[in-house]
């Protein structure tokens, strides 16, 4: 009970956090018509990409010896970009599509 | 002062993610809404690799450059090659990319913090989340691709499956309660076991269910991301993650409901199970043709035509015929309107993308509530690839997997024309009635090869 208190007032501005944030993802989405679901989803796809910085985060703190970690940092830096640049362009793509029509 | 720089850098990515996210729910101000969340984060990753504090060696950028150059590259090729039919794949693949990265960076973590209650938390949460999404995007991508299209469910799957969840989940905790569960051989272990809950989760559900488990999955991402935010009290990750999580949650229901179904219904009692599926196959009949020739000039002479295009119509990428056919069926003034079912396609919207590129109007593209009063008064409705959004076994087969499902309601038109390859079942796997009404005429053969053969007949007329 005591390791839960303890958590829960150390991290509370965390926590305040997230929960805002939850809010401002469901109003964010709110009425949104049904021809843009593919793009959008593509679109969120393209920014949980964000969990590169986290990647970067890790080899920035590896000691330059630790070959197995650089090998894994490496694979999680290379993963996280084709999330963001892949996710990005591919939502371009596909929103490109919607401007030419007028 | 790089701290500070940092931090604003961090701040203004977050901006950049919500109002970029708020732009792209409109189709007007969409492309504008993604460049600047994609401006937002090159600011997140610069900000990341020249705001750092500490020294670093320089084997370690280069090793970073190289990884992030290859990834540039590799992601931006395979976004700008791959054909538009092929999107939903792409989206589930990426997704699948961001849910390993962040099971990678838990599983380097892992021996730094294995001793922090809170940090440890978020390091196996990362792990689990990232995992699931990423097996189970690898198995979404390989239905939609085709290459594993059956749903294939062991017996009593659900039980299983909740079972596994339920190990997944208690092996974490007992990894965070009890210092001898806290080992490098468990992490493995409860990769593994999350590795193949990922699988298991998305094996048995059908096909045509795929959009609605990618944007699941999707918010599955968010979270691990968002993990990785709460781990190293970063807030960039931390609004980009949640603000997927909640939204991709919200966005998966949206789909649901326009296919009328529960996400349960998605997740745990899916298309194409033994009851629902098998019923319908001994429905039969007998089924019309009609020749090309016959239907050209049955066209040429209506009133009003509408089409319905599906998935079929993108695989035979006869999108550009069926343009051309609307061009001269309008040159003899005939009335041509396209009726988009919100999930034709394999994603909703989809349709709408594969005939904007070939330059079909918009404001021909009518969604199914406003088509659907139209049908009465339409004289030939001509279905191309679909096949369960005109399924009439929605509204009047209450053991049809589909019941309850919104259709397009062709019956009411005075001629259906349906050109399909074959007489195999759609993408949900059941029967369509539609096929053996008196009012219907089957026009077999491959959309692309069927359709051009028909605009060159009307082109004679």
């Amino acid at each position: 009970m005591e390791v839960i208190t303890t958590f829960l007032s150390e991290h509370i501005n965390l926590i305040y956090f997230i929960i805002l944030s939850v809010f401002v993802g469901v109003e964010v989405i709110g009425h949104v018509p049904t021809v843009i679901h593919t793009p959008l989803m593509s679109g969120a796809n393209a920014i949980h990409g964000v969990v590169i910085v986290g990647a970067l985060y890790v080899m920035l703190h590896l000691q330059p010896d630790d070959i197995a970690g650089m090998i894994v940092g490496f694979l999680a830096v290379l993963l996280g970009t084709l999330n963001v640049v892949g996710g990005f362009v591919v939502t371009d793509r596909m929103l490109e599509m919607f401007k030419k029509k007028k | 002062m790089n701290k500070a720089l940092l931090e604003i850098a961090y701040l203004i990515a977050s901006i950049t993610f919500v109002f970029g996210l708020k732009l792209m729910g409109n189709p007007k101000s969409a492309r504008k809404g993604n460049l600047i969340a994609a401006g937002g984060m090159t600011v997140a990753i610069l900000g990341t690799l020249i705001f750092h504090d500490q020294p670093v060696s320089p084997v370690i950028y280069a090793v970073i450059l190289a990884a992030i150059a290859l990834g540039t590259v590799g992601g931006w090729l395979t976004a700008k090659k791959v054909a538009m039919t092929k999107m939903p794949e792409l989206v589930s693949l990426f997704n699948g990319m961001g849910g390993a990265c962040a099971a990678l960076i838990s599983i380097i973590e892992y021996p730094n913090l294995k001793e922090q209650p809170g940090a440890l938390i978020a390091v196996l949460a990362g792990l689990v989340i990232g995992t699931v999404s990423f097996t189970g995007s690898m198995v979404a991508f390989a239905k939609l691709n085709g290459s594993l299209n059956k749903a294939i469910r062991l017996p009593s799957y659900n039980i299983i499956n909740t079972a596994m969840m339920l190990v997944v989940i208690g092996l974490a905790a007992m990894m965070v309660i009890s210092g001898s569960f806290n080992t490098s051989m468990m992490l493995y272990v409860l990769l593994a076991l999350a590795a193949v809950y990922g699988i298991l989760f998305v094996i048995p559900i059908g096909g045509a269910d795929m959009p609605v488990v990618i944007s699941l999955l999707n918010s599955f991402t968010g979270l691990a991301a968002a993990s990785g935010g709460f781990l190293y009290d970063n807030k960039a990750m931390l609004t980009g993650g949640i603000l997927v999580g909640s939204a991709g949650t919200l966005l998966t229901i949206v789909m649901c409901e326009a296919m009328n179904r529960p996400l349960s219904n998605v997740i745990f009692g899916a298309f194409g199970g033994g009851s629902g599926g098998g019923s319908g196959a001994s429905e039969g009949g007998t089924v019309k043709d009609i020749q090309v020739s016959d239907l050209a000039v049955l066209m040429n002479y209506s009133r009003k035509v509408v089409i319905v295009p599906g998935y079929g119509l993108a695989v035979a990428q006869a999108q550009h015929v069926i343009h051309e056919i609307e061009l001269l069926l309008e040159s003899r003034g005939v009335e041509v309107k396209y009726a988009i079912h919100p999930v034709a396609g394999r994603m909703p919207g989809h349709m709408n993308v594969l005939l904007a590129e070939s330059n079909v109007e918009y404001d021909k593209l009518v969604e199914m509530e406003d088509i659907n009063p139209e049908f009465a008064t339409t004289d030939v409705v001509l279905i191309v690839g679909a096949n369960d959004v005109v399924n009439p076994a929605a509204k009047t087969d209450p053991s049809s997997p589909i019941y309850g499902m919104p259709i397009l309601e062709v019956e009411q038109a005075s001629h259906v024309i349906v050109n399909k390859r074959s007489m195999n079942a759609g993408y949900a796997g059941i029967d369509n009635p539609l096929f053996y009404s008196t009012k219907t005429s089957m026009l077999f053969g491959d959309a692309k090869s069927a359709l051009t053969a028909l605009a060159n007949e009307l082109k004679s007329l």
